[in-house]
């Protein structure tokens, strides 16, 4: 069972490939980054992975950081830095190539076509998203009460989802959750 | 949070008609892309388009969301593509790399630290409770985002696009199917579908 190759390796071929894969950005990559993280590699445990999340909503920057978390809780610094780059850097090259070829041909109805076949795609995965953490996050009744109000404030608001996030750290504190 | 209103339902303010007076220094880019990241809880997009189209000028609203539009459709983070297509298209490669950069790096340093604390006292009570909370939040805001998306599609009764919404998110979310396998099936499908439904809107 010794065989497992060295974890930064894991980190760079996993990420590279899922950067290519990520249709609909980085929160609709969460259930594959799940699968990888906890049921196939056992780099983390369910809750925290939920934990993780937690702190990329609330650190600054890209949503896409949560790739450096399960990097450096897999191989410290550098695998946090191998993990970001090798999760930014194959749809980087891609988004380079591709704008210029772009820039370069006449108006072709390609990109309409394709980005509207990819929009419920993108949602679907964004909602599966949603559901594996709420399977995580939300083991009680006030959980997914707390959970429910964020959502509908943030639908029926245009308050800044950081005191949202803030004020569910004080709940949490607080020990209602 | 996501980057993720899709860019037709941008708010589109006064519109400046010329753009890029003077292109960005590889420096500009690099402070430019640095300050939006930073700014950008809970959504770098935002800042992102007051940077570029409101405070400095380099690009009209319309490019912007065209530049946005295109970055949405490829695969990867949305705002790590608009901040290459974007460096490069003044800079070229060294102009991505520099709005790449500036970015990524700063984040990644915090996030960094932030991990190293996590890893040291993730395990302190007080600190799990505070974690479990402000997750409770961040899925309900997750949510609010896939719902807001999905009105469209609902208010256009875009059954086919339903359909393969809820399809995938039965493979991912409830089966729990590997992504690569379930996209190489829906991707050509679901553009298959399109390219068939325009058609019969046409005909």
């Amino acid at each position: 069972m010794n065989s497992e190759p060295n974890p930064i390796w894991t980190l760079a071929w996993t990420f590279g490939l899922m950067s290519l894969f990520a249709v609909g950005g980085a929160n609709a990559a969460i259930p594959e980054m799940h699968r990888v993280a906890v049921d196939v590699h056992h780099w983390m445990t369910d809750k925290q992975f939920a934990d993780v999340f937690a702190i990329s909503q609330m650190s600054p920057g890209p949503n896409v950081l949560i790739v450096t978390l399960i990097g450096y809780s897999v191989a410290g610094v550098a695998g946090a830095l191998v993990a970001t780059l090798a999760m930014c850097g194959p749809t980087a090259v891609v988004a380079y190539y591709v704008s210029r070829l772009l820039a370069r041909s006449t108006r072709s109805r390609w990109p309409a076509i394709i980005q509207a076949a990819l929009v419920p795609l993108s949602i679907g995965l964004m909602g599966a998203s949603g559901l594996i953490l709420a399977l995580t996050t939300d083991r009680t009744w006030p959980a997914a009460l707390v959970t429910v109000a964020a959502a509908i404030l943030a639908l029926a608001t245009r308050l800044n989802p950081l005191w949202m996030l803030l004020a569910g750290g004080c709940l949490g504190f607080a020990g209602v959750i | 949070m996501p980057p993720d209103s899709p860019p037709a339902a941008l708010p589109a303010p006064d519109i400046p008609t010329s753009s890029a007076l003077t292109p960005p220094g590889l420096l500009e880019l690099f402070v430019a892309f640095a300050k939006m990241s930073l700014a950008g809880f809970g959504g770098v997009l935002v800042w992102a388009r007051r940077s570029i189209v409101d405070q400095h000028r380099w690009m009209t609203a319309d490019e912007f969301n065209e530049t946005f539009a295109l970055c949405h459709f490829l695969p990867g983070p949305n705002i790590v593509n608009l901040s290459v297509v974007f460096g490069s298209r003044f800079r070229g490669i060294p102009g991505g790399i520099a709005a790449f950069t500036g970015l990524v790096g700063p984040p990644v340093v915090i996030v960094t630290i932030l991990a190293a604390l996590y890893a040291r006292y993730g395990e302190i009570d007080a600190l799990r409770r505070i974690l479990a909370g402000v997750s409770c939040v961040a899925v309900g805001l997750l949510l609010a985002v896939v719902s807001r998306m999905m009105m469209p599609l609902i208010r256009k009764r875009d059954l086919v696009g339903l359909l393969i919404l809820a399809a995938v998110f039965i493979a991912i979310g409830l089966l729990r199917l590997p992504l690569p396998a379930v996209l190489l099936v829906a991707i050509p499908l679901s553009i298959a579908i399109t390219l068939v439904m325009r058609r019969r809107v046409a005909a």
